[in-house]
């Protein structure tokens, strides 16, 4: 992508790639993660978790915690002053448990002692006596009436049928299959950290923290605290990743009620293992689907039955689910479907967002589907992909129609004709280019090379009516342009692309942003690839009022009317009296305080049917893998990913193919490794021993395509990016992983499960006689 | 909580033997995850590191036994390439399959088979070898295979005032080799492992395997059908499977987290197969 970095220009404006303000710092090691955080006289807070799936509380004794010498304190649940419950869509999980726990991990008690040590000690010494209760561990038995209700909202968390056209219909052509998503977990790297700091008269409290959306954290912390709004200020502390996994409540409580209590700061973190038990993860899914098309492999109906099991507390589940319903079609027009889709409570982790939000399952799913379909109708599966692209002005399952631009086909096309790795098996660059790597398992002769493609659609910013909104201000002051929000940096690089946009829209070069903090509205959330058009389209509002409040002060000064003049490049002119100024010269000496709030077009809820407008927009992306598989062992390298993204305009080429390689990776690491393993509700594999992420050894070149159609209805034309490249690229792998055991064993089972395991590879043929592998 | 650093094995084994719980550190890879798992370091105890203990962290050839002499707390960096894995290729083989390049500056071949995981690959290797480990303690010093010091999974027979000093490592003249599965391509643990290492001089081969029993398994029965094949170029692909058949049979994999015992025995079966035929291949291309 050597072209991108040759077209920066001079000016770090919209279209060049900026060095992030934060990479010195990153690179160096002195940028300050909420972990490196520390007050004058702070002690520390931790969490006493359950150990159980599902257990009711006959007792807790705190008394032997707080003898040891160093712990200032002990709360459970009597402790809180305000709601003892927090959620993102219900309110339906508490602070700390009362009388019954629902999952291993649920917070019971929380300690403040002067070191982590004692700390750890004192959650030792507090003596719980549980009365173990059964778990619910399958989701199936969740959606039966007749299991009792772990929660007292019950079992389902939320059931959304879609019925559109003529649901008897039927295609000449039928496929069918069923599937399964493991569970997938974050990741990020930034431990959970916080520092919350009393304020002196105990009246209120300012937390610095990871997360992905402060004024959401702050009202919900505030009722539980019992505290007004304004009395509870958040700063946003280094964030090390995100990925959906800091949307929900973790130790924000906790650090609070601690540090309100004691009086001194609380510094919180979690650890590597406790942060697997601390925060949400991906939906695991079962997902049932049968497509139906005529002989010519035109999508007819597509039917789905998806079960998403959301663990034990709502948290988002219910806009996971539907997205995962809405999407079932995936990136082709279908007039007639019959979707069924729960969300159900279980004593398993609590699930939540993650990048892809359940689009990553369902794209999974209808992805399979198309090869099978393409395989029933004698197609090659990037032709029936193409038969069955969707354009924009097409009518969604829902009966939305599709606003946003939508080159589905250009990006099928540009995957296509991205070169294919010139490599020979075993001759990639890295020294463990063959299958199983450092471990040698595999010679040349054990490897066969596979090819899949997937192409998906995404929805982007919030869905169901949301008041979705975003606010920035611009103040110009001596001569300084100063940029202030609340938009969660979570290494997005919103920081870069908000100086990139001040300087565009102003024309000044010195551009100062404000601290990320609640003393600006709500920015939202950086999740659902929303922070570049929402916020985006604030600081844009923010930036042009900010500038035409200078060229109204330069006209004034100068007698002409505003409407006159124009600003181009750096500087106001006057095309008509033939003057120029600069604008660095233009600001000095005015006064601007200008705010924006962008909100983008209004979505509806869905009605019992599944109909409705509920998304805003759509992007689009397609992946094609090329895979080498040692099918004998089941193991599994990446060779290549080439992708075609549907980006509206790369506003930041550079932050953008982040995302996308980036996001591959995590859709590697779903498709070939990464999985949260529950047995009888218990996790595992709580530590990166055990949950494995892709290594370099693991991941691929990546070969991208930026398709720039600017989206008219997006306020820089640029639509999200940071999660498509996760959705398509899990499919394309399997995919590929397919394509090369049916080589050898071209009577193997469908893979129908991610990730795809070692022994998923070698059962799919086992029973089976190899064709040409008699070695 | 005390932390010693003698300078020698003297020194060294005197501080392990007085009164109260004590604690070998060496890369501290293995023993620093049991404290991070909340592994209490128990009241009163104190820490004996190796690092500063040059012959520990040295190796020899002798010549004139024939014998490799590793210091327990070398590292698996030198290990890993260099005049050792000349000598010795199928202990380097697995010396570059352990964890990550910060691991393998830290971790140890003495705290890879003192912490005896079934899925050690110095362990697995060290078997395969018959390495010798010479253990030191104040009251004298012994020699014990490493086939024998491993009694079950992370259980040894070292006493808690013994120290390993070396491993004596007999070099061969033959085939090794070092495979090891897992489910990513680098910094991973084994689900299954082998190590075949073929001594032409007596006419035999050692087959040992892991992950795939409480301890590293040898193949009693393969064995001898693996020497024949090799050395008598006696290799069809029915003598092939029959060595893979007894390779599964001897294995006594678990199902875990990890990996399916199902899958463990199918996939010890397909390495001893792949490692077998390398070692012909190795064979025909000396001889020609
Ligand atoms: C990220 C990561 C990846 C890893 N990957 C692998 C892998 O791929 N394969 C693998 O086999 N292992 C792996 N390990 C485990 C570990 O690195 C190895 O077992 C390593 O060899 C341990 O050596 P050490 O010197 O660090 O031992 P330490 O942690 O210092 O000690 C381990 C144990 O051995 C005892 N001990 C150490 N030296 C002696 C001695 N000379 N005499 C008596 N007792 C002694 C200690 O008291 C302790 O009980 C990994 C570990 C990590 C953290």
């Amino acid at each position: 992508m050597s072209d991108v970095i040759a077209a920066t220009r001079e000016r770090a404006v919209l279209g060049t790639s900026p060095t992030r303000p934060d990479a010195p710092a990153k690179v160096s090691g002195q940028f300050d993660f909420a972990s490196d955080l520390t007050a004058d006289g702070a002690v520390w807070g931790a969490t006493l978790r359950s150990p159980h799936p599902h257990a009711r509380i006959r007792s807790l004794d705190i008394s032997p915690a707080l003898a040891i010498d160093g712990v200032r304190t002990v709360l459970t649940a009597d402790d809180v002053p305000g709601t003892n419950s927090f959620g993102l869509i219900s309110s339906d999980q508490p602070v700390f448990a009362v009388d019954i726990v629902r999952f291993v991990g649920e917070p019971v008690a929380a300690v403040a002692a002067d070191d982590p040590e004692t700390c750890r000690r004192a959650l030792e010494a507090i003596i719980v006596d549980y009365e173990i209760l059964p778990a619910l561990i399958d989701p199936e038995a969740a959606l039966d009436p007749a299991t009792p209700a772990i929660h007292p909202l019950g079992n389902v968390v939320r059931h959304q049928r879609i019925i559109c056209g003529d649901p008897d219909i039927n295609g000449e052509v039928t496929v069918e299959g069923d599937y399964e998503i493991g569970m997938q977990d974050q990741a990020f790297l930034g431990l959970e950290a916080a520092l919350a700091i009393p304020d002196a008269d105990g009246t209120g409290i300012e937390l610095q923290i990871a997360t992905q959306w402060l004024h959401e954290d702050r009202q919900q912390i505030a009722r539980c605290l019992g505290l007004p709004e304004e009395s509870v200020r958040l700063t946003l502390a280094g964030v090390g990743g995100a990925f959906g996994g800091r949307e929900d409540i973790s130790l924000q409580v906790h650090a609070c009620l601690l540090a309100l209590r004691v009086g001194r700061p609380i510094r919180m973190h979690y650890s590597r293992s406790e942060s697997f038990l601390g925060h949400v993860h991906r939906h695991p899914a079962r997902i049932w689907m049968r497509h139906h098309a005529d002989r010519n492999g035109h999508l007819v109906k597509v039917e789905a039955r998806y079960v998403f099991d959301g663990g034990a507390y709502a948290s988002t589940s219910s806009a996971v689910l539907i997205n995962a319903v809405t999407h079932t079609q995936g990136p082709y027009r279908c007039e007639n479907a019959v979707v069924d889709g729960y969300a159900v409570r279980t004593n398993h982790l609590p699930c939540g967002a993650m990048r892809g939000f359940g689009v990553v399952q369902a794209c999974f799913a209808h992805e399979s589907q198309m090869d099978r379909l393409a395989a029933a109708c004698g197609l090659d599966v990037l032709e029936i992909r193409r038969r069955n692209a969707m354009e924009s002005g097409d009518r969604l399952i829902t009966g939305q129609t599709v606003t946003s631009v939508a080159p589905v086909r250009r990006c099928i096309d540009e995957t296509e004709a991205l070169p294919l790795p010139d490599k020979a098996v075993g001759h990639g660059d890295h020294p463990y280019s063959l299958p199983g790597g450092a471990g040698l398992t595999t010679d040349t002769t054990d490897v066969v090379r596979g090819i899949g493609y997937a192409v998906s659609i995404k929805n982007l910013m919030y869905s169901e009516g949301f008041d979705d909104y975003s606010t920035a201000r611009c103040t110009i002051e001596n001569g300084v342009v100063s940029i202030k929000f609340a938009t969660a940096e979570v290494g997005q690089g919103f920081v870069t692309l908000a100086g990139q946009i001040a300087r565009s829209v102003l024309g000044v070069d010195e551009v100062v942003l404000e601290p990320i903090d609640t003393g600006v509205g709500s920015a939202g959330s950086t999740s659902a690839s929303r922070q570049t058009w929402m916020s985006g389209g604030a600081v844009k509002e923010a930036c042009e009022l900010a500038r035409d409040s200078v060229i109204a002060s330069v006209a004034l000064a100068r007698g002409v009317e505003p409407g006159q003049l124009e600003l181009l490049g750096t500087e106001i002119v006057d095309p008509i009296d033939g003057w120029r100024i600069a604008m660095t010269d233009a600001i000095q000496g005015v006064s601007v305080n200008e705010e924006a709030v962008y909100r983008h077009r209004p979505t509806v809820a869905l009605n019992e049917l599944g109909q409705g407008a509920c998304h805003t927009a759509f992007a689009f992306a397609a992946h094609r893998a090329v895979v080498d598989v040692d099918v004998e062992l089941g193991l599994v390298k990446v060779v290549q990913i080439a992708t075609a993204q549907d980006v509206g305009r790369a506003l930041n080429p550079i932050s953008v193919i982040g995302q996308i390689e980036g996001g591959i990776a995590q859709g590697l690491g779903l498709a070939v490794m990464e999985e949260i393993v529950q047995v009888d509700g218990v996790i595992r594999n709580a530590s990166f021993t055990d949950y494995l992420l892709p290594t370099i050894a693991d991941m691929p070149p990546v070969e991208i395509a930026l398709i720039e159609e600017p989206d008219p209805e997006a306020p820089l034309g640029a639509k999200g990016v940071g999660e498509p490249p996760t959705i398509s690229s899990t499919p394309a792998i399997v995919a590929a992983i397919r394509d090369a055991i049916a080589q050898r064993h071209p009577e193997a089972t469908p893979l129908s499960r991610v990730p795809v395991r070692p022994s998923d590879v070698v059962d799919a043929f086992r029973g089976l006689r190899p064709t040409d592998h008699d070695r | 909580m005390p932390v010693f650093h003698p300078i020698d094995v003297d020194e060294a084994v005197e501080l392990l033997a007085r009164r109260g719980p004590r604690r070998i550190l060496a890369g501290g890879t293995d023993e620093m995850v049991r404290i991070n798992h909340g592994a209490a370091v128990g009241e009163g105890e104190e820490i004996v590191c190796l690092n500063n203990i040059t012959e520990l962290r040295s190796w020899a050839f002798e010549s004139d036994r024939g014998v490799l002499v590793i210091g327990a707390a070398v590292p698996w960096t030198e290990l890993a390439s260099g005049a050792i894995a000349t000598l010795c290729p199928s202990l380097a083989e697995a010396a570059r399959t352990v964890g990550s390049p910060q691991i393998r500056n830290a971790g140890t071949l003495g705290g890879n088979v003192a912490t005896a995981s079934p899925a050690g690959d110095g362990l697995c290797a060290a078997v395969a070898l018959d390495a010798v480990a010479v253990i030191r303690s104040a009251a004298g010093s012994r020699r014990v295979p490493v086939a024998e010091l491993v009694t079950g999974p992370k259980q040894t027979g070292l006493g808690p005032e013994e120290l390993i000093t070396s491993f004596e490592i007999p070099l061969t003249e033959g085939y090794q080799g070092y495979a090891k599965v897992g489910v990513r391509n680098a910094m991973v643990i084994s689900i299954a492992g082998a190590c075949l290492v073929v001594d032409e001089q007596h006419g035999i081969s050692r087959l040992a395997l892991g992950s795939v029993g409480p301890t590293i398994l040898r193949c009693p029965e393969a064995e001898p059908l693996i020497t024949d094949v090799i050395l008598n170029r006696s290799g069809n692909t029915a003598r092939l499977d029959e060595i893979v058949d007894s390779v599964r049979s001897a294995a006594r994999p678990i199902d875990d987290h990890r990996a399916t015992a199902d899958y463990r025995r199918h996939a010890v079966g397909v390495l001893a197969r792949r490692l077998v035929t390398r070692a012909i291949s190795a064979r025909e291309e000396n001889n020609t």
